[in-house]
């Protein structure tokens, strides 16, 4: 056992035998998994694992350097998270989805070449449509497939782009690709798609609240930062991430105020907090980097936590809309605290994890001298404060009183939660021991705790709260209303319905003229003349016949009636057989 | 969201408290004016007396009244617009 087992198969395959568990024991395995797969991880060295030869490609299912380890590390850790909070479930289906899903996650941060980023990648892309699927409703039906739809095209994009890659380069190698040539600009798009860029984004906003109370802590950690890490890996220091990045930090959250349901304000604080992690790719030196990738652990936990606290409302009261909620801090006091730690993180709150990796990012883009975006990423920590810090906490627990009185959240729900939140705590008030000995890059140490810092951090927030407390008794804060906003996926949405009719009409006239012309005109002729070609011949020999033995015209009719029959029937008295006959051992002889 | 909501004692508690509070902050921030505390500012405007409490205010109003004034007005449609 000297030699690590790679973790991402251990999920993956492990994953495919949860159906043959029950009850107890069923937990107990699921938990093994990423127990194992952690202890695995624990082995790891920097160097290459696990190399295969595919189509005289060599490939490589384990890359481990520090950057593919501290993906590694938290995507394994929320994997046991969400196995806890997911426990009471009883469908095999979502078990097994949120293993091939977290599975492929890994796989896609291990691999060493583009091929097998690639299946990775795709799998990925399944587990998260089976993870909405299992809601089994029709609007996760719609959802999924227009999850699939956007993510088969970024897929495909990606493909194109990694193909024409290796046919430059002559190697499936995944390491440093930046922006040059064709390939790249594909590859980046690909990327792109899955990292939620603004107009491609809407994916995100539109499916993520369609799935279940749990497979959203799957959905809101893999496809984003797997998307971050890949960019990370192929695109540092691209300099259009930064305004990439600042566009997907401050658009969402003006959706986020006048949203009604709390998912999906958090899938759109979702975008916001995953636009400062590509900011800090784009920014490109090692301190932003670093930043980046904090983020991505603190967000992991912290949008976890939030997901979590807003799932567990979902579960037992089984709402989630603003309009529909409040008032619920008395009968769920243990989840809406968690809640607060999550709103507090996101915030970026001192002592909180936010406060931590968020502020490596600012710092780089204030080192950099970039004076617009720094004041717009403070504008969006301001707003996410406003959305995310007080909305979700303000509207589910708070606010109105609802008259909903339920049970506070089942035990393995707290659990989770507790775990998530005492994270969320540790990383702000100890990041020496916790986060920065992960970071990947190179850099000099940041230390966020400074008075001038902390004070300036805390005036933003606390004068956000006024102006969120000042607006809301001043009756000028938007009231939550039942409606839906519409966003970029009205493109496929409403554009789907539109093709579908400009096809429908178009393609069914071309449709219907060529049966009209094609089918119904020349065929069905056709088959006429086969069918009634021979007795017209016929009658047309007889007649003169007839006429010179001297029928009359009513027998005649007769006559062709019943030759009519024969013919069609393929069967002929035997005198015009006979006769027949003679008529073509004629022709035959005379030509 | 009416005006029944705040009228608890805990939520008015909690009203002064913040107003306290945000007062309290702001002095602290006047003592960066003396020499002694330096705000390692990367920008000039950071050294401003109250910068960020301003900034933070003035964003937040901008983002309710673009956001309800602005963007819903575009946006918003009834619940089963898609169905």
């Amino acid at each position: 056992m000297n030699n690590p087992l790679p973790p991402q198969l251990i999920i993956l395959i492990g994953g495919l035998l949860i159906p043959l568990f029950k009850g107890k024991l069923r937990l107990v395995y699921m938990l093994a998994l990423p127990l194992f797969a952690f202890f695995n991880y624990l082995k790891l060295e920097e160097g290459i694992y696990w190399t295969y030869s595919f189509l005289s490609f060599d490939l490589v299912l384990g890359r481990v350097d520090k950057l593919s380890l501290i993906f590694l590390n938290v995507f394994i850790v929320i994997t046991v998270i969400a196995v806890i909070y997911n426990s009471h479930v009883k469908g095999k289906m979502e078990h097994f989805s949120g293993f091939l899903y977290a599975g492929s996650a890994m796989g896609v941060i291990l691999a060493g070449d583009l091929i097998t980023f690639f299946i990775f990648w795709e799998l990925l892309t399944v587990g998260a449509a089976f993870l909405i699927l299992v809601r089994k409703s029709s609007r996760s039906l719609g959802a999924a497939t227009r999850y699939l739809l956007v993510h088969v095209v970024g897929g495909l994009v990606l493909l194109a782009g990694i193909v024409l890659y290796i046919n430059e380069n002559g190697s499936a190698d995944f390491g440093h690709i930046g922006l040059n040539g064709i390939s790249s600009y594909f590859i980046f798009f690909g990327f792109g798609v899955n990292c939620a860029w603004p107009i491609v984004h809407s994916w995100l906003s539109d499916t993520y609240p369609e799935s279940t109370a749990g497979g959203i802590i799957f959905m809101a950690t893999f496809t984003t930062k797997a998307a971050i890490y890949a960019l990370l890996r192929g695109f540092p220091g691209e300099p259009s991430l930064v305004w990439i990045g600042v566009g997907m930090a401050t658009f969402p959250i003006f959706y986020a105020v006048i949203e009604n349901d709390l998912r999906k304000v958090l899938a759109y604080s979702l975008i916001n907090q995953v636009g400062f992690m590509v900011v800090g790719i784009g920014i490109g030196t090692g301190l932003s980097m670093n930043g980046s990738a904090a983020h991505v652990y603190s967000d992991i936990l912290f949008k976890g936590l939030l997901f979590m606290s807003v799932g567990a409302v979902m579960h037992q009261t089984g709402k989630v809309k603003a309009t529909e909620l409040g008032g619920l801090f008395k009968s769920m006091p243990f989840t809406g605290t968690c809640c607060m730690i999550g709103a507090a993180s996101i915030s970026a709150f001192p002592l909180f994890s936010g406060f931590v990796s968020k502020s490596i990012i600012m710092s780089s883009a204030a080192e950099g001298n970039r004076p617009i975006v720094w004041l717009a990423l403070l504008f969006a920590s301001a707003g996410v404060f406003h959305h995310a810090g007080i909305k979700i906490p303000f509207f589910a627990f708070f606010s109105h009183d609802s008259g909903i009185r339920v049970k506070e959240a089942p035990i393995n729900m707290r659990i989770a939660m507790g775990i998530t939140a005492v994270g969320c705590i540790a990383i702000g008030i100890f990041p020496d021991q916790t986060i920065y000995p992960l970071l990947p890059f190179e850099a000099p140490v940041y230390e966020p705790y400074t008075l001038a810092h902390v004070t300036g951090q805390t005036l933003l927030l606390l004068f956000s709260a006024l102006a969120f407390t000042l607006l809301l008794l001043g009756g000028i804060y938007p009231a939550e209303i039942r409606a839906i906003n519409i966003d970029s996926d009205w493109i496929y949405r409403k554009g789907g319905k539109a093709f579908y009719a400009v096809m429908d009409k178009s393609l069914n006239y071309i449709n219907a003229l060529a049966y009209k012309s094609l089918i119904a005109g020349v065929t069905n002729n056709l088959c006429k003349m086969a069918k009634e070609g021979p007795t017209r011949a016929m009658i047309l020999i007889l007649t003169p016949i007839w006429e010179v033995s001297g029928v009359s015209a009513e027998q005649q009719t007769d006559l062709k009636k019943n030759l009519r029959n024969h013919v069609e029937n393929g069967v002929f008295p035997i005198g015009i057989t006979a006769f027949l006959s003679v008529v073509l051992l004629g022709i035959l002889f005379f030509f | 969201m009416s005006d029944s909501s705040h009228k608890s004692k805990t939520a008015k508690a909690i009203i002064v408290g913040l107003f306290i509070t945000c007062a309290l902050g702001a002095l602290v921030d006047l003592l960066f004016l003396s020499d002694s505390f330096d705000k390692h500012a990367a920008f000039e405007w950071e050294n401003w007396p109250g910068f960020y409490a301003v900034y933070g205010f003035v964003a937040c109003v901008l983002l309710v009244l673009v956001s309800k004034y602005i963007l819903r007005p575009l946006v918003m449609r009834d619940e089963d617009y898609y169905e």
